[in-house]
């Protein structure tokens, strides 16, 4: 029978666990709505910039000299993983969904005889993948000091994925991150943003024949490298929604877990106290009688 | 004066939606005024000041990179920086013009855009000087 004390302390250190992760449950309920509202803010943006990307493309994409952003490089070689995902864990199974996706599609493609690039955005997900990817790292953008992510965060990453693209070091983009379904499901989702593809679900406007000023190609060529930033931009967000949900509902898990906990400890705890009374009071009779 | 729908949206957030008369877009080509009924266009932007006129009067927005998309019966604009023009600070204006030039140093080092990447800066500079900081 585990003693009094020891069954006291393990009851009061559940109950501290409890308080810590009931905390951070409502910490990340709080987080969710801003995310949910930064996420919500740039809708129309991206809806919009989808929409005419998507015209554009369309007009564009089977004429000989379209850019290489949109027709891509003509080889598919060389692959480009942009894993997102979070900077920090307690969030149940967020990173591990991403990463897990990543893995499974960089083991696709090596099988098919292709080269793996990766580059990882936060630590966890880099963590993940690390055992099985280590050699195909090429970089890596640590968000720890970001405290918002902006639109300027997303442009940065383009950046360098853009430059990599120009410097021929691999065919085709792909990001990973998780898409926000609701508090308890979000979905790992893996993006193609180099060549650009035609979002699923867009519809692409008929008959609207604008005039384009400068050309339509300089459009195209000026507006496909900001929709690989808008792409990582919505994902970003997508992420940081999904970060907090999983985080809120992992939580919401554990602090029930702990009151489950406490409640069977606390029924062991009695009843141990019990059997101690019992003992000594036979004690006392038997002492009593043998008087 | 016919009023028409208008859409002012940046990445983060979305800054205008009203009816107006007259909006005055900032092009890669020029400056150029859109009013109700105006052919259907897309142009890309430069950093500039975009001029809304409605009926209560004037709005002026400090917009850079993206473009504009005008219908018949709306214009939206969707910029990947914008801002009410009374809200940028000098702080902002370096911050893109430090940004630029690193762009223009890029484009030095790889040998080719090095002239838009000027271009851009000059304009950004030509901005800051119109709005008076």
């Amino acid at each position: 029978m585990p003693n009094l004390k020891d069954l006291k302390n393990r009851i009061e250190s559940v109950k501290s666990t409890r308080k810590i992760t009931k905390a951070m449950q409502m910490v990340a309920a709080a987080k969710l709505r801003r995310a949910q509202d930064a996420a919500e803010m740039s809708r129309p943006y991206t809806e919009r910039f989808n929409a005419v990307m998507a015209g554009l493309a369309a007009a564009a994409g089977d004429s000989e000299g379209a850019p290489k952003l949109l027709s891509g490089t003509g080889a598919d070689q060389t692959h480009l993983l942009v894993v997102m995902t979070a900077e920090r864990g307690l969030c149940g199974g967020f990173n591990g969904n991403i990463a897990k996706l990543a893995r499974a599609h960089a083991a696709e493609l090596k099988a098919a005889g292709k080269t793996v690039k990766v580059i990882t955005v936060g630590k966890k997900g880099r963590d993940a993948i690390k055992r099985d990817l280590a050699d195909s790292f090429v970089g890596h953008v640590d968000l720890t000091e970001v405290k918002n992510v902006g639109y300027d965060t997303a442009q940065d990453i383009a950046r360098d994925v853009l430059n990599r693209f120009d410097a021929g070091e691999f065919d085709v983009a792909t990001i990973f991150y998780a898409k926000f379904q609701n508090v308890v499901t979000q979905i790992p989702t893996a993006q193609q943003v180099i060549p650009f593809e035609v979002p699923e679900g867009t519809e692409v406007e008929d008959g609207a024949l604008y005039d384009y000023e400068p050309s339509e190609e300089a459009i195209l060529a000026d507006l496909l490298p900001r929709g690989v930033a808008t792409a990582i931009f919505s994902a970003l967000l997508e992420n940081g929604a999904s970060e907090q949900g999983a985080r809120m509902s992992a939580m919401d898990n554990a602090t029930r877990n702990a009151g489950e906990m406490i409640d069977k400890l606390t029924i062991e705890y009695n009843r141990s106290r019990q059997a101690v009374i019992t003992n000594e009071l036979i004690e006392i009779i038997s002492g009593a009688e043998a008087l | 004066m016919a009023d028409f729908k208008f859409d002012l949206v940046s990445p983060e957030r979305r800054l205008a939606s009203l009816d107006v008369t007259e909006v005055q877009i900032p092009g890669a080509d020029g400056d150029m005024t859109a009013m109700a009924d105006h052919a259907p266009t897309i142009t890309t932007l430069r950093p500039g000041i975009l001029s809304v006129t409605h009926a209560k009067g004037t709005d002026d927005f400090f917009v850079s990179g993206g473009f504009a998309e005008i219908t018949g019966g709306a214009v939206s604009v969707l910029a990947e920086k914008a801002m009410p023009k009374g809200d940028v600070t000098k702080a902002h204006m370096d911050e893109l013009i430090a940004k630029a030039d690193e762009v223009h140093e890029a484009a030095l080092a790889s040998g080719t855009g090095a002239d838009d990447a000027a271009q851009m800066r000059a304009t950004l500079v030509e901005v800051m000087g119109s709005i008076g900081l």
